[in-house]
């Protein structure tokens, strides 16, 4: 089941599986976002926004309105 | 030869820069962009190189401004920038990922040096590279491991750049790997895509990971350092702390610094032969010199202690707690560190913003950044207070001059976030802004690092505000020397007179003899034009030479006024200028200096631009002249508005 990346709570680890079509999509992929990665979302900014999440090897903050351009899935 | 530094950000690129050049480091611009081009010069063994560090990227695709720079130098080997030789800065701890930028460069075919730096962060995260098989993966490079914040590995590194041994003929690492045009996204992704790949099958080779610890003590700092309430308390407490240490100890330095160029300009009015050039020289050029010189204490000291949490890794929570607070306003989490810096000087605050990817972020932090009350404005503040604002208690421990101080720093902040805010609702971009930040781990500062930060932005905001600074002061100066048709000499003549007649001191007689010249100068003549325009401000004429004086810098107000009313100046203090200032009345005999009128000046000075450098900065930053009328002409309305505003209520 595909959900988006501004929708999962701190703590659970998922995968990508889609990245929506945008102008941010190359630099998304850039930063390591690529389909099959493995997330940890880390920890959130006060009132909600934006999110912490652990891309394997680094930290990376970015706005929900970016994660929600990142669907993903549980990872097994 | 020309070696180019590249790298992602946040992998000790700079450490790297610093250990192989030092402090033999200049600054110089990319033909065509504003991206500064920080270079400098090295050698190993008498063969001398040129190390060009390029600004920090993911990609060699720009995603900003900034980066545009890395695309444009590496995709033309035509460029004059164009290097025999590309080092790739890489964090080992972080490698699928900083692979991604250096391979991007090995199948360009340039030759490379690929440095896996911070070692030793690798080795506390458990991991450990193969670096001899990652040397045969890319056969065509030579491989470095280096920890450049302690210096580790320098010998390697230039041992490497002296043999430049990579080769010319070798297999790209993504075959039919070709460079997208920079609008090509799709062609982009692709690339992208197969790139990380083709990398994550290389990482499972060549990395070994072993214990890694559950929660790392970044992640265990940051549940405080983000931490809904704790995070924002330990921000206002750093800052006030930082504004605390820099009003206490900066002074000292710029009171002496005050003092050494007014006895330097006195001594030479008084040594060199009289004559227009002796003028030029004592009362143009070296109080022009010294009005630069004097802020720069408060700018180091800004800048020290931003370089320290930069270098620590707590900027980057700043920007991430403060991101949601700031983009009501149009702004973003990346505003606070310019909209900070303007509090010293707007000029390196200005160029802060070059790392706000948004042009709607970017341009609106720009402008309301010279809103924010910058070091210029003290000494115009403290003339005024002390002039006009009792020295009392309230409420029986608050200091009134020092509250209403506050007030004035409270004024210029609040005003431009709401400024901000209506900016936001004015402007339209096509562009949606994003934030997309990396998080870095905490280490301690380097020194060195801090400290050729805190040189490079002194010596920006001395070059350019400098430049500015002093040729304003130049003409300023001859439009106070010269009038028209002799009728300053008459004016000088008749005060000569008078003088005599009342059998005044040498000093005090020239003093007057000065002040009888100015008002028939061409800027005396300036400021009488002006006067009906200012007088429902409660200005008079000599206030309106004193503004138009102070649109160079802020600061030559006091000093203006010092002339103007043929007072001595004495330094920091104004003690002989505040008393003169308290008995200048006008025809009706009220005081020209009341309650009325000093906060109106106060309020006109919170809001005017009166920088010719921020202006020019602006300019330069925006690449055309739109941007700074604009903005000079909106706080020109809102100085004009709030000083009317504050003298009719309290007249």
């Amino acid at each position: 089941m595909s959900k988006s990346l501004s929708s999962i709570i701190p703590g659970q680890l998922v995968k990508v599986s889609f990245i929506k079509d945008s102008a941010l999509k190359p630099k998304l992929m850039e930063m390591g976002l690529i389909i099959g990665k493995e997330l940890r979302v880390l920890f959130k900014a006060p009132f909600g926004d934006p999110i912490a999440i652990d891309v394997h090897g680094y930290v990376l903050s970015l706005r929900l309105d970016e994660a929600s351009l990142i669907e993903v899935e549980d990872s097994k | 030869m020309r070696i180019a530094l590249l790298g992602n950000p946040n992998t000790g690129k700079s450490s790297v820069f610093n250990m192989l050049t030092g402090l033999r480091q200049q600054i110089g611009n990319f033909p065509g962009v504003t991206v500064d081009k920080k270079f400098g010069v090295f050698s190993i063994e008498k063969e001398e190189h040129t190390l060009i560090d390029f600004p920090g990227t993911y990609s060699i695709y720009p995603r900003s401004k900034d980066e545009q720079v890395v695309y444009d130098v590496l995709s033309n080997p035509h460029h004059v920038d164009f290097p025999d030789l590309v080092i790739v800065v890489a964090d080992e701890s972080n490698l699928e990922r900083n692979l991604f930028l250096f391979t991007q460069i090995y199948d360009l075919k340039i030759p490379s040096i690929l440095v896996l730096n911070m070692a030793d962060i690798a080795r506390k995260k458990g991991k450990i590279v193969d670096i001899e098989k990652l040397q045969k993966r890319f056969e065509g490079s030579v491989v470095v491991e280096t920890t450049a914040r302690i210096g580790l590995g320098k010998d390697r590194l230039t041992r490497a750049i002296q043999l430049n041994s990579s080769k010319k003929e070798y297999e790209t690492f993504q075959l039919n790997a070709h460079l997208c045009e920079v609008e090509d996204l799709k062609g982009q992704e692709h690339e992208a895509n197969e790139r990380y790949i083709l990398i994550r099958e290389l990482i499972e080779q060549i990395e070994v990971e072993k214990n890694q610890k559950k929660e790392s003590q970044s992640n265990r700092l940051d549940r405080i350092l983000v931490h809904p309430i704790f995070g924002y308390l330990i921000f206002t407490g750093i800052l006030l702390l930082i504004f605390q240490f820099i009003f206490a100890f900066a002074t000292y330095p710029m009171d002496f610094i005050d003092s050494v160029f007014a006895n330097f300009s006195s001594w030479l009015g008084n040594t060199l032969p009289e004559g227009l050039f002796s003028d030029l020289l004592s009362q143009g050029i070296v109080p022009g010199i010294g009005g630069v010189v004097v802020f720069i204490p408060q700018i180091a000291l800004l800048f020290f202690f931003i370089s320290i949490l930069e270098e620590s890794g707590y900027l980057a929570r700043v920007v991430f707690i403060m991101d949601r607070l700031m983009r009501p306003l149009g702004l973003s989490g990346k505003s606070v560190v310019p909209l900070m810096s303007s509090v010293a000087c707007a000029i390196p605050g200005v160029m802060a913003t070059r790392t706000i990817s948004d042009w709607k972020e970017r341009m609106i932090t720009i402008l309301v950044a010279p809103l924010m009350s910058c070091s210029a404005r003290i000494p115009v503040y403290t003339l005024l207070i002390a002039l006009v604002i009792p020295n009392e208690k309230v409420l029986g421990f608050i200091n009134l001059q020092g509250l209403v101080l506050f007030g004035l720093y409270a004024l210029g902040l609040i005003s431009s976030l709401i400024i901000a805010a209506i900016l936001k609702m004015l402007m339209n971009s096509k562009e949606k802004g994003f934030l997309l930040l990396e998080l870095p781990s905490y280490k301690a500062p380097r020194w060195g690092n801090v400290g050729i930060t805190v040189w490079e932005k002194v010596k920006v905001f001395t070059l350019s505000a400098g430049k500015i600074i002093l040729a304003i002061s130049i003409v300023l100066w001859a439009m106070a020397t010269f009038g028209p048709n002799g009728k300053m000499e008459q004016a000088a003549n008749s005060a000569k007179i008078e003088a005599e007649s009342l059998k005044l001191r040498v000093d005090e007689k020239e003093r007057i003899i000065a002040s009888a010249r100015l008002e028939q100068s061409y800027i005396g003549i300036l400021g009488k034009t002006i006067e009906p325009v200012i007088q429902p401000l409660g200005y008079d004429w000599k206030i309106g030479i004193s503004l138009i004086t102070s649109f160079a810098a802020r600061e030559v107000f006091v000093g203006s006024l010092a002339t103007i009313y043929a007072v001595q100046e004495d330094g920091g203090a104004n003690r002989r200028l505040i008393e003169r200032l308290k008995d200048e009345k006008r025809s009706d005999g009220k005081p020209v200096y009341n309650l009325a009128s000093g906060v109106s000046l106060m309020i006109f000075y919170v809001f005017a631009m009166q920088c010719m450098a921020t202006l020019a900065v602006v300019k330069r930053e925006t690449k055309s002249w739109k941007w700074p009328f604009i903005q000079m002409g909106f706080m020109a309305v809102l100085a004009y508005i709030g000083a009317w505003i504050a003298y009719q209520i309290l007249s």
